[in-house]
């Protein structure tokens, strides 16, 4: 009975998740206001009955009564988020929000099915973080001298760095935490933030060739710090994120192709020079031969996501156990496994979905600073996004990143849950702007979404307020 | 620009991992190291594995209580090629583990199963092996160790696969310890048709001949003179018995299987080419053998080895090594023309209801592996070595049989060598066959191993 529960289930979830995803892109076509509003109450309530599911499998499976209290804070956890924005921030965007739910969902049920004791962690850490973080956009909105802090951020981002290279503890052969009271933190995931207001503030001033290299040495000073501590993700992260701020700041194809071209051949010398690196492109070249050393990890993720194929296997029934670090950076593969490919693509389109609503807000916003920033958090999590999965799955090399809201992880978590509540302030202020310039002109609101459709990508629409 | 950049990549994601999981995912799935196969054990009886002939090799019974236990009908006689399951597995239960443990049979009665908490019955292998020609074979072998290993030239197919000293794998588990203990020294789990490294002994003279065709396009105005021995250096090469063969071509000196003459050839071959040549022909090279457990044949010949070491090499002694399966397969390249076939011992998997799940077909393993000529005139040695030389046992039958012998001596006892016969046997009416026979200490080639490739000639063709 348990089996038929398990087996059922997983089509179940693949279907509620993939209903929720078609929702994530329906929703960006020209729909009315109240259209809209009826998508996001449906994507609500698909992800409030997945999570049920999955916790309906998980119970069946384990019989732990202390797991139904556990769904049940999970539930009014959300509910309170969900809630909170719609009551402070009624000008949010209900899509951000429900992915940010849904993901830290997906992260709270295979968590728990992975780990229970990391999976109650986590979710204190993420309670905490959402606290925190409710306040941020209001703090966007109201405090407005984040463009001038410029030297502070890179001061505190090199300094933090620079202590982790030096007296961080290593994990898995590189040096990107330390522990203070109990409390591990991994400061590259907070200086991440940091170095995107640092490179917008720059940016925005201005983009002479002087401020240019001084800016560049600043950041390459960054990037550096984190290859000699051998976290290769981090740098990988900074070093794109700063080319993609360098390319929309400038419009010059020609500094980002360049940076492209530096990058090739800076990972070139990295190859020769540094061993660790030459063990990860062995591992992803042919983890079968190396499979008893380098290999490993990457050969399980492999037989997880194989064997679980397009449908999984079903919780519980796989053996993500197998996986070094699974909680973390090889999340992908236990969900993967267990709820199958296709629930594993989906989770790629919500990222994604994610990733395209940061860059709209980067697009829409005509404060230049705010418009590299959003840019810039946009980047930083596509990439990490892209990072992760592309490791767990062997697409790249693995670089042992954390896939934002799903693994485990605090610093990780609050993090990325800085950088939505960040996009959430922007997309506020976006939509205050908007209103400036409707009352300055005395345009209705109708005229000017006339006015924009014409050079409007198609998505846009989705910014026309509910709650307005 | 950025949008539309991340957006590709994110696409290209999505396209890798359907890409990995319909295309290269069972290379991992199947990889051994992959502990979650066995997790389906709990869902699903194991499948049968069949012979070509339909014949049940392995099935899994189970008793009123639920218990399961894997039974081989035809005990010792597949002990190898069809493995075990109990204490690690081996050959076909291995290489098909998960094929075994999958289900395919109808829907519905799946999804009632499900239900009742029952299993799933698992998908059945059938294998290209036949039960008599394997049979035969087994006999062929008598009480000696050694192995014998029959291909189709035309498609790879492995035909029969028998190795000695065996086991049976019914009492695999009760006898484990005593078999592992191996106080006789006997590797009885060993599968010596395609583990088993053997001297190859005078069947070496194949590469031999065709190092030196490649090298000496007029090979056919090769002439030597034997009397009985040659020496370089300080090495006195003896042929089999001193027998002295007189005035030889390279095709009477094949047939002969002339110890002198291949030494003098081997003397004068350019070592590194035959290095290059050995590697060309599978030496130091995995073969793959459709999962079953194989080793690489050794060839050490290089520019630097000494004039006596190339002398004993060149005629199949020094340190070179073969598998069974190596051999058979140079037989069938010859026969196939130059077209080596890979070798394979699954056809095909189907639902326990019969519906065809998998097929697998036979592939090229290399379109040259010898050149038409090359291949033709071996071919026209090796039924001279039957019409005139070392294999005469094999005339006169229904078919045309082809093939090279072997005494591999393997102690400094020169009086005790290995009996080794390659070839294969033609005819129009059927496929060709192409085997390799070794019978550990059993003596000459053509006391031994010829009339038990007669056997299965004989049985094959009957």
């Amino acid at each position: 009975m348990v089996n038929l529960i398990v087996e059922l289930s997983k089509y179940i979830m693949i279907i509620l998740f993939a209903g929720y995803t078609y929702e994530c892109f329906s929703v960006l076509g020209r729909k009315s206001k109240e259209k809209q509003a009826r998508i996001f109450a449906r994507q609500t309530a698909l992800m409030y009955l997945l999570h049920l599911n999955a916790y309906v499998v998980i119970f069946a499976v384990t019989q732990e009564f202390a797991l139904i209290l556990f769904y049940l804070a999970q539930v009014i956890l959300i509910t309170v988020v969900l809630n909170c924005y719609q009551i402070f921030y009624p000008k949010a965007s209900r899509l951000v929000i429900n992915n940010m739910c849904m993901l830290l969902l997906i992260g709270f049920i295979i968590l728990t099915r992975l780990n229970e004791t990391k999976a109650v962690k986590q979710f204190i850490i993420v309670t905490i973080s959402i606290i925190i973080t409710l306040l941020i956009p209001m703090l966007i909105r109201k405090l407005k001298f984040f463009h001038k802090l410029t030297w502070l951020y890179a001061a505190i981002g090199i300094v933090m760095l620079g202590i982790v290279a030096i007296a961080g503890a290593t994990s898995y052969g590189a040096k990107i935490s330390f522990t203070i009271a109990g409390i591990t933190i991994q400061p590259s995931e907070f200086i991440k933030i940091l170095f995107v207001f640092f490179i917008a503030a720059r940016f925005s001033a201005s983009v002479k060739m002087k401020d240019l290299i001084l800016t560049t040495l600043v950041a390459a000073l960054h990037v550096l710090i984190l290859v000699v501590s051998k976290d290769l993700g981090g740098a990988l992260i900074f070093f794109v994120v700063y080319l993609v701020m360098l390319y929309v700041a400038t419009r010059k194809l020609s500094y980002f192709l360049g940076g492209i071209l530096c990058g090739s051949a800076a990972s070139v010398v990295a190859y020769k020079l540094f061993s660790h690196v030459r063990v990860r492109v062995i591992a992803w070249r042919d983890p079968l031969s190396v499979i008893d050393n380098e290999g490993y990890q990457i050969c399980q993720s492999l037989f997880a996501i194989g064997t679980g194929g397009f449908f999984g296997l079903g919780l519980y029934q796989g053996m993500p156990g197998k996986i070094p670090v699974v909680e973390q950076d090889f999340v992908f593969a236990a969900i993967s496994e267990e709820m199958g490919i296709m629930f594993a693509l989906c989770l790629i389109l919500v990222c994604a979905s994610c990733f395209l609503m940061f860059l709209n807000i980067a697009m829409q916003i005509k404060n230049l600073f705010y418009k590299l920033v959003a840019l810039g958090l946009g980047t930083v999590y596509g990439f990490q996004c892209f990072l992760t999965i592309g490791g767990v799955t062997k697409f790249i090399p693995s670089t042992g990143v954390t896939l934002p809201l799903v693994s485990y992880g605090g610093s990780s978590v609050l993090s990325t849950l800085i950088i939505f509540g960040i996009i959430q302030g922007l997309y506020i202020l976006r939509e205050d702007e908007e209103n400036e310039y409707g009352s300055k002109t005395g345009k209705r609101k109708k005229q000017s979404t006339g006015k924009k459709k014409k050079k409007a990508t198609s998505f846009d629409t989705e910014f026309e307020k509910l709650g307005e | 620009m950025v949008t539309y950049l991340f957006l590709a990549i994110f696409i290209c994601l999505m396209g890798y991992m359907v890409y990995f999981q319909v295309l290269r995912s069972e290379d991992f799935i199947n990889s051994s190291y992959n502990a979650r196969q066995d997790s389906f054990q709990t869902r699903i009886t194991r499948g049968e594995i069949l012979s070509a002939d339909g014949q049940v090799l392995a099935q899994t019974n189970t008793d009123a209580e639920g218990n399961e236990t894997r039974y081989y009908p035809y005990s010792n006689l597949f002990s190898h090629v069809v493995g075990y399951t109990s204490k690690g597995k081996s050959g076909i239960e291995s290489a098909m583990n998960f094929n075994l443990l999958r289900s395919h049979s109808f829907v519905v009665e799946r999804a009632v199963n499900e239900i009742q908490n029952e299993k799933s019955m698992g998908d059945t292998v059938v294998t290209t092996l036949d039960t008599s020609l394997q049979q035969t074979a087994y006999q062929a072998l008598g009480t000696y160790q050694g192995a014998v290993i029959v291909l189709e030239p035309s498609t790879g197919k492995i035909l029969a696969m028998v190795s000695r000293p065996d086991f049976d794998p019914n009492t695999l588990e009760t006898n484990w310890d005593i078999i592992t203990a191996d106080e006789a020294g006997e590797s009885v789990l060993l599968n010596r048709a395609t583990q088993g490294l053997y001297p190859p002994g005078s069947t070496f003279k194949i590469f031999t001949t065709l190092e030196y065709m490649r090298e000496n396009p007029d090979y056919g105005s090769f002439a030597f003179q034997c009397n009985g021995s040659a020496s370089v250096d300080n090495t006195t090469i003896h042929c089999y018995g001193n027998s002295v063969h007189g005035a030889e071509d390279l095709k009477t000196a094949f047939a002969n299987s002339c110890n002198s003459a291949y030494a003098t050839i081997g003397v004068g071959l350019d070592k590194s080419s035959f290095a290059k040549l050995c590697e060309q022909m599978l030496f130091n090279k995995t073969i793959s053998a459709g999962g079953i457990e194989t080793t690489k044949s050794r060839f050490t010949l290089n520019a630097d080895s000494s004039n006596g070491l190339t002398m004993q090499t060149a005629i199949g002694q020094g340190e070179t090594l073969v598998t069974p399966l190596h051999m058979a397969l140079i037989a069938s390249a010859v026969a196939n023309d130059g077209v080596l076939m890979k070798p394979y011992v699954v056809d095909h998997t189907q639902s326990s209801e019969g519906e065809l799940v998998k097929q697998f077909e036979p592939t090229v393993y290399s379109e040259e592996f010898l050149s038409k000529e090359e291949a033709s005139a071996l071919q026209e040695y090796m039924q001279y070595v039957v019409t005139n030389g070392t294999g005469q046992k094999l005339a006169g039958a229904s078919y045309t049989a082809y093939g090279k012998t072997g005494s591999a001596e393997f102690s400094s006892d020169k009086s005790q060598s290995h009996s080794w016969f390659v070839g294969y046997a033609h005819r129009e009416d059927k496929p060709d066959i192409a085997l390799a026979v070794i019978a550990e200490g059993a003596g000459t080639g053509s006391t031994f191993a010829v009339p038990a490739a007669k056997q299965i000639f004989d049985a094959y063709y009957q």
